[in-house]
């Protein structure tokens, strides 16, 4: 970076690859810049979520470093986006607390399973904790089931609650009305590219990750983990479903939709963040933030834990200790959602909206060059 | 490919990765089948054809790693022949328009054997070029004037280059960065050895046959001057300031035969602002038809809206080094702001001519006067920067005869120009099979050329958007496979 300022950094090095734009067949972002020929605040916030950290474009700049010019786009978009999630942050105090995320990542996980443990340990007897409870319900016995659905409850709306009202923030920054937010078309398209990963695929042979060969890794790894997250979501709504219409309580056996979902899911989960932590390690870190790392790290460790306890309630639910690990996984999940509007999770919707904010401009940009 | 272990260069003093040559590497160096000097398409293309052959292949690079590529690093598509619409190329481009293109940019300064043999060896040149890495980028709407007769990188001509180096890499090319060619020396009319220049250190290395692809000498700011004057000290050069044309020079001390004009290159008028060396394509300025130049003297000295911009662009650097101090101005309105791709530095703003011209250093008077005397003369048409519209000046000397409008609608903008070297025609006559022609004696058997280096021979003059890299690869792949066959047998 030249200067010190992320927002000038940004400006220049868009300025640059306008006048460029060799890269333009890797990316959205590209394309995108072209429409513009100066960017401001707003342009380039919404230009640093739509870059995906493919990295394509910094391995084949000739004006990278060592040369004068010192571009590295992935860099300073990267940069942006952290100040984006900072500064779109409601309420603002989580903002401040962004800039030590793993921090306070690690702080609410350790204490969110502190404290259901200590609680379960203090409010459930011994000789009902540290039995083996076998059956339909048998996770009940141990954390009845409102102490555990309730804290869920508000747990999910905090998360909803602060990561909805940043986006919206996000969406208005980005110069956008509500209206065109609801048109179907545009998340359709944005849809798309997010199930297909689409520019993590560097113009069709993958990206520049973690060094300077071209690599699907990351996508593939990428898709594990979010692919497998939503196999855990589904797995948890149709054990709602079972729970509340079916009157089927948990736990399931293995063959059930709920327990084979989350195994597939958690499954996917682990193998997913644990490959892109090694890549992480090994990864050339001059196109990216630094400061980053530490949240990155810090999500992909917190899925893996989920993950873990999981299989380990799973595989330990006939014996005695199902208890204390039913309270610890709890522990862990319910301090994975208390951290998501301050953690990297936010990546995905604050892109996903960028996504949506590409496909209005670019099908509104083709129409206009149909032939008329 | 069957590799024979016993030619691999001793491992344990060259690794695959590349690197800089020490004074103890330069002791232990091993000899080599074939040398290739150079570190750009030609090289690349040259060093991986002959590995494929069987020889054991030693690249020498004077840029390091991160700067390596030469000019192709600047470059960004390849002209080729095609029958039909490939992913890459729309339509077909076939040999006879291939062959006018050229003729009427080089006007017959041209060897019609060696270019025909470009043009149609370019024919196979894409299923080649991805089997050893390269991506091509389908046809785009920035692309699209090219997109029939040129294939488009994915990611540019350093993109390129980086999965070349890759392929040479896997096929166990020795690589060594930061090590310069400075001298050849032959034996009985053949290459013998080449002394090699790393950090510090000089040594020899002999090797059956040498392949020559360092470029031509257009950052050497002493030769250039030697046919320029004291004006080449205002020239940038648009590309890698490694290209200063040692290896010429050797080559044309030795015997070789030059080919084309030693003083002419290939110039443009760029953005005064840009780098000494390097500046690229971001350094262009696409807004001279647009608006009016003048010199230091507030004077206009040329039609500006003479003919479309990619027709005329490369005769404005030599316009401009004519000029006072080698520096002009273009001026334009706000009219003209968003009709050209914009480019890296930003114009200078003033919402008077006067003001404009006094941060311009200029006379304020007189660019008031060059600009009144032109709005004078512009007689009403229409605008249109897609044609050879019908704005033009009467009674102006020079006149604009096209797309000139007044310039009255402030603010007004200003870019200075400077002239922008690209490369230089100036090499060494080769013959079809990228032989070096020596006055006495012929072809020599093992020293091949190939790209900048002998480009002359087939553009002699002009430029053919991308035509510089079919050249390039179509004669480092010969010279590869006959350095290849002189270098084992």
């Amino acid at each position: 970076m030249v200067g010190d300022d992320p927002w000038k950094e940004a400006q220049r090095a868009m300025t640059i690859c306008n006048a460029c734009r060799y890269c333009e067949g890797f990316c959205a972002v590209f394309p995108a810049m072209e429409l513009r020929r100066t960017f401001t605040p707003s342009d380039l916030m919404y230009l640093s979520n739509l870059c995906h950290n493919c990295r394509a474009c910094y391995y084949a700049c000739q004006y990278a470093p060592p040369h004068q010019f010192m571009l590295n786009v992935p860099r300073a978009m990267a940069e942006l986006r952290s100040l984006t999630y900072r500064e779109m942050a409601v309420p603002r105090a989580l903002g401040r607390l962004m800039g030590k995320s793993s921090l306070f990542t690690s702080i609410a996980v350790l204490s969110a399973t502190l404290l259901t443990v200590s609680t379960t340990l203090w409010s459930v007897p011994e000789e009902v904790l540290f039995s083996s409870w076998r059956g339909e319900g048998a996770f009940y016995r141990v954390i009845p089931y409102p102490s555990m659905v309730l804290p869920f409850c508000i747990l999910f709306a905090w998360a909803i609650w602060t990561v909805g009202a940043s986006l919206l923030r996000f969406w208005k920054k980005m110069g956008q009305d509500l209206g065109s937010l609801l048109d179907p078309r545009f998340h359709l398209k944005a849809l798309r590219d997010v199930a297909s990963l689409r520019y993590l695929g560097g113009g069709g042979h993958g990206c520049n990750y973690p060094g300077e060969r071209f690599s699907h890794a990351r996508r593939w790894l990428h898709q594990l983990v979010f692919w497998g997250s939503l196999l855990c979501l589904a797995s948890t709504a149709i054990a709602a479903f079972y729970d509340h219409f079916l009157q089927w309580k948990a736990p399931y056996p293995l063959w059930s939709l709920p327990v084979s979902l989350g195994i597939l899911g958690g499954a996917g989960i682990l193998a997913g963040s644990c490959g892109l932590m090694l890549l992480k390690v090994r990864m050339d870190p001059v196109p990216s933030d630094p400061k980053t790392l530490g949240m990155d790290i810090s999500l992909l460790s917190v899925l893996s834990l989920i993950c873990a306890s999981g299989f380990l309630l799973l595989w330990l639910r006939d014996t005695g200790t199902m208890g204390i690990l039913l309270a610890v996984h709890l522990g862990i999940v319910g301090g994975f959602f208390l951290s998501i509007p301050l953690g990297k999770l936010v990546h995905g919707p604050y892109r996903y909206l960028a996504l949506v904010r590409n496909a209005i401009e670019q099908m509104g940009n083709d129409r206009q060059h149909e032939p008329t | 490919m069957a590799f024979d272990g016993r030619r691999d260069l001793a491992k344990e003093v060259f690794s695959s990765e590349g690197r800089a040559l020490s004074g103890q590497n330069m002791g232990a160096m091993a000899d080599v089948d074939v040398l290739v000097i150079g570190g750009g398409n030609a090289a690349l293309c040259a060093a991986i054809t002959a590995r494929e052959r069987g020889a054991s292949v030693l690249m020498v690079e004077c840029a390091s790693r991160e700067m390596r590529g030469g000019n192709s690093r600047h470059t960004r598509n390849l002209r080729m022949l095609h029958d039909e619409p490939t992913p890459y190329l729309t339509g077909a481009y076939l040999e006879e328009e291939f062959w006018e293109d050229l003729l009427s940019v080089t006007q017959g300064q041209t060897n019609e054997q060696l270019a025909r043999m470009v043009i149609r060896e370019s024919k196979g040149l894409g299923p080649w070029m991805e089997a050893h890495g390269c991506m091509f980028q389908p046809p785009l709407k920035g692309t699209l004037h090219l997109s029939r007769t040129n294939a488009h990188f994915l990611g540019g001509g350093k993109a390129l280059i980086n999965s070349y180096y890759r392929t040479a890499e896997r096929l166990g090319v020795r690589i060594l960065y930061d090590t310069e060619a400075v001298g050849i020396e032959l034996q009985g009319g053949l290459f013998h050895k080449a002394i090699l220049r790393g950090k510090g250190s000089e040594d020899a290395l002999v090797a059956k046959s040498v392949v020559v692809a360092s470029g031509g000498f257009q950052a050497n700011l002493e030769w250039l001057e030697q046919h320029w004057g004291e004006r080449a000290r205002n020239f940038l050069v648009r590309g890698t300031p490694f290209n200063k044309g040692t290896m010429l020079r050797a080559l044309l001390e030795l015997g070789a035969r030059p080919i084309g004009d030693p003083t002419q290159c290939h110039a443009v008028a760029i953005d005064a602002r840009a780098p000494k060396f390097d500046g690229g394509i971001v350094t262009r300025l696409d807004c001279i038809p647009l608006g009016i130049v003048v010199n230091k003297q507030c004077r206009r000295f040329y039609d500006e809206g003479e003919n479309f911009w990619p027709k005329r662009y490369a005769i404005w650097g030599r316009l401009v080094a004519e000029q006072p101090e080698q520096v002009a101005f273009c001026i334009i309105d706000s009219k003209s702001l968003e009709l050209f791709i914009p480019s890296v530095f930003p114009p200078f703003e003033a919402y008077s001519i006067a003001s404009l011209a006094q941060q311009l250093g200029l006379d304020p008077e007189g660019l008031e006067r060059t600009v009144s005397e032109f709005n004078m003369s512009v007689k009403p048409g229409r605008f249109d920067p897609t044609v050879l519209d019908d704005c033009h000046t009467v009674d102006l000397d020079p006149p604009k005869t096209h797309w000139a409008r007044p310039l009255d609608v402030p603010p007004f903008y200003a870019y200075p120009l400077r002239p922008g070297i690209t490369f230089t025609y100036f090499g060494v006559e080769v013959d079809e099979k990228a032989r070096v022609i020596f006055s006495e004696g012929g072809p020599a058997p093992n020293i091949f050329a190939a790209g900048e280096i002998m480009a002359g021979n087939i553009l002699g003059r002009g430029y053919l958007a991308g035509f510089g890299m079919t050249i390039g690869t179509v004669f480092g792949k010969i010279a590869g496979r006959e350095a290849a066959v002189h270098g084992r047998g």
